[in-house]
């Protein structure tokens, strides 16, 4: 996995609440069997005038120009700026593939929904959780400066904004570990096979009828 | 000392080690599979040269993509006409073949929603965790199992290490007290607590639901519950385990048999929260006050009863709640101040993980038997949750009270409860639907869902606008 130190980047807001993932990926999408190649059609349904679908090329389709993601000052954005539960509905992981195919590394919500919020730090995109209030402020500041950006330093959890002011905030430590260091999580729960072993040992002695068929 | 709760108890007897930060790797029992989340998994498996922990606790079958009807079917794999589907699906057939999984694939008679399929077949057993790469394996809880549903990257790290890392949740106990009205059923529950609680009001919380209307559903209804406690932001949804759980799992394909199911049954009454548990929160519902639900909008809080009608944003003082109306009336096509019984549909969905086992489609016949769909309803589909709930239905005659009724009889799958296959809902179409979600665009662009109970949605079929189904058991009981 990649690793997450500093980073800086362009800020796009999303101004709605339960904002879900049929939203940021719609399902059409998930019958590919790939990983890659989501980020054209992240957010298809708002993004695009027409119906997208797999394997077609999306060059040619009418923008909608009201979207956010159309609109020039927000190209080349990786920090996404949204409401609560965002991130909520199925559990499609496609939906931070998308996420993360089309650029953005940082997502700052007031809150998330919870497979979501998980599935962002196993493909290594920071998801940040700042009260209401403190998002409430910085959608204003990105709406009344074109080219508005924030510097995020997950190390000191820090968030620095234009102005130079900062905004400490929360992470897991384990998941702030993994982040830091670009850890597959498979390879590191392997190093405790042994306690996997004797669980499933003393488990099956006690419950043999799941081991059963 | 305070007791535990059930949720306490089952996170404690899989906890293989409690990591200082407070993550924990928890034993799981059963991972089911489906051709939609997995494919990415088992290529990560194979990349980095590893293989299943313990192939034989997966548990495999297509279900998302599968075509409904018996035209397509016959077919085989030939049958899917879109041919990324196809691949998806015979995909997940290669998948399961190289590394040894147990598949029901989509001519298997057994075959159908992986959430329907799972109990069915008794490969979700009391007590055990279970995880599926789906939001909806919360409907396993029902059972008194921990089911989480889980993403792509956990699909592999359960395949290879045959644990979920996973922090522990808060508790949280939903009672619902009293008898339930007739003619109100669990989807009706479900749907009023998520209204009463909102789509984040479980989020971090496993909930437990409880309390006598709970206690008296079979345990279809109480799958119908816990499947939608997604809906509620909680990722696992519980119901303690009592003689209804043990009755509805013996004698089935996967579950212990003679001395071991004596055994195993014994263990598994001891499933329930101890009277002096903790949880962090309680809701308390009184059954009494539920009647049939129906959401107006584009997410399942946005719900009311169908005596209601459909609110005005204006007078909703959160200004980010009183935008989501907004969107959502928009998006719906509806006025504030309608009344729900003048929704008229132009679609009908009975089917996915929420209802379409034997009794959703027993009490949608019991409505729509001897009459006719209204002419306004331009598709009506009836979508079995597997094949032995169809070959169920068939033996009952339901088949032929639908189709007399002029509704369409379906092969199992997923359907339009999220449209990946051909079956969708139209653009600006207003369809009643017994599944768990209204998101935009959710069973077709553009389409416009209303969640309700399966009688609810078969008497739309008749009159072509909601109704409530309560006066019509009344006139069905004369
Ligand atoms: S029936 Fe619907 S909710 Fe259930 S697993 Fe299939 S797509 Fe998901």
């Amino acid at each position: 996995m990649r690793k997450f130190t500093v980073q800086s980047g362009l800020v796009m807001p999303l101004d709605r609440a339960n904002v879900d993932t049929d939203f940021i990926i719609p399902k059409q999408f998930l019958k590919s069997i790939k990983r890659s190649g989501f980020g054209v059609n992240l957010f298809d349904e708002h993004r695009y005038m027409d119906k997208g679908e797999p394997g077609r090329d999306n060059s040619g389709r009418p923008l909608n120009p009201d979207f956010v993601i159309n609109q020039p000052r927000y190209k080349g954005a990786s920090v996404l700026l949204a409401r609560e539960n965002f991130g909520c509905g199925s559990s499609r992981e496609h939906a931070p593939w998308a996420l993360d195919d089309y650029g953005f590394r940082i997502i700052i919500a007031p809150s998330y929904a919870d497979i979501f919020f998980n599935n962002c730090f196993k493909n290594g995109i920071l998801p940040i959780v700042l009260d209401r209030k403190i998002v409430d402020e910085l959608f204003a500041e990105v709406d009344a400066l074109e080219g508005y950006a924030l510097t995020v330093d997950l190390g000191k959890q820090i968030i620095t904004r234009p102005s130079g002011a900062s905004i400490a905030f929360n992470v897991d430590s384990f998941r702030k570990y993994c982040l830091l260091n670009g850890l597959d999580d498979i390879g590191l729960t392997l190093q405790d096979a042994g306690d996997i072993t004797g669980f499933e040992k003393r488990w099956k002695e006690a419950s043999p009828w799941y081991f059963g068929v | 000392m305070t007791g535990k709760t059930l949720y306490d108890k089952l996170w404690d007897s899989h906890l293989v080690k409690q990591r200082d930060d407070g993550t924990a790797l928890i034993y799981i029992d059963r991972q089911l599979i489906h051709e939609v989340t997995s494919p990415q998994a088992f290529d990560g498996l194979r990349l980095a040269g590893r293989r299943p922990w313990r192939a034989e606790s997966n548990f495999a079958t297509p279900d998302h993509n599968i075509p409904t009807t018996m035209e397509e079917r016959r077919q085989g794999l030939d049958g899917i006409r879109d041919p990324i589907s196809r691949i998806q699906v015979a995909t997940l057939d290669d998948n399961c073949r190289e590394f040894g999984i147990f598949e029901l694939d989509m001519n298997d008679i057994r075959q159908g929603i992986v959430h329907v399929v799972g109990p069915e077949q008794g490969a979700t057993l009391p007590g055990m965790t279970i995880v599926c790469g789906d939001s909806h394996t919360s409907t396993h809880g029902a059972l008194g199992a921990l089911a989480h549903g889980i993403g792509t990257s956990e699909v592999e790290h359960v395949m290879a290490t045959q644990c979920l890392l996973q922090t522990k949740m808060k508790n949280m106990l939903i009672r619902v007290d009293g008898r339930l009205n007739p003619g109100v059923t669990a989807k009706d529950i479900v749907l009023a607590i998520i209204g009463e609680i909102g789509t984040a009001g479980g989020t971090g919380y496993t909930i437990e639901f409880g309390g006598e209307a709970i206690r008296s559903l079979s345990v279809e209804g109480r799958m119908t519950v816990c499947n939608m406690a997604i809906e509620a932001g909680a990722r696992a949804g519980l119901i303690a385990v009592d003689q209804t759980t043990l009755d509805y799992i013996k004698g089935r394909p996967f579950a212990p048999k003679g001395d071991m199911w004596e055994r195993a049954a014994a263990a598994w009454r001891g499933l329930v929260s101890d009277a002096d548990a903790h949880f962090d929160r309680v809701v308390v519902m009184d059954a009494a006050d539920i009647i049939p639900q129906v959401t107006w909008g584009t997410s399942p809080e946005m719900v009311a009863p169908i005596t209601g009608e459909v609110p005005d944003p204006e007078k909703e003082t959160d200004p980010s709640r009183r935008d989501n109306m907004r969107q959502a009336l928009k998006y719906m096509g509806l006025t504030p101040g309608t009344r729900i019984t003048d929704i008229k549909l132009d679609c009908i969905f009975i089917g996915s993980c929420t209802n379409s086992r034997i009794e959703d489609l027993r009490a949608a016949a019991a409505v729509v038997k001897g009459r006719k769909v209204a002419a306004n309803v331009e598709m009506a589909l009836v979508v079995p949750g597997s094949g032995l709930v169809k070959k169920q239905a068939e033996a009952e005659g339901l088949d032929k009270i639908f189709i007399e009724a002029g509704l369409e009889w379906r092969e199992p799958g997923c359907s339009m409860c999220l449209a990946m296959n051909a079956d969708q809902l139209g653009a600006g179409k207003h369809c009643a639907s017994t599944s768990n979600r209204n998101f935009e665009g959710r069973q077709g662009f553009g389409g416009r869902t209303h969640l309700v109970s399966p009688a609810m949605a078969a008497a739309a079929a008749i009159h072509g606008h909601f109704v409530d189904v309560r006066d019509i058991l009344l006139t069905l009981d004369r």
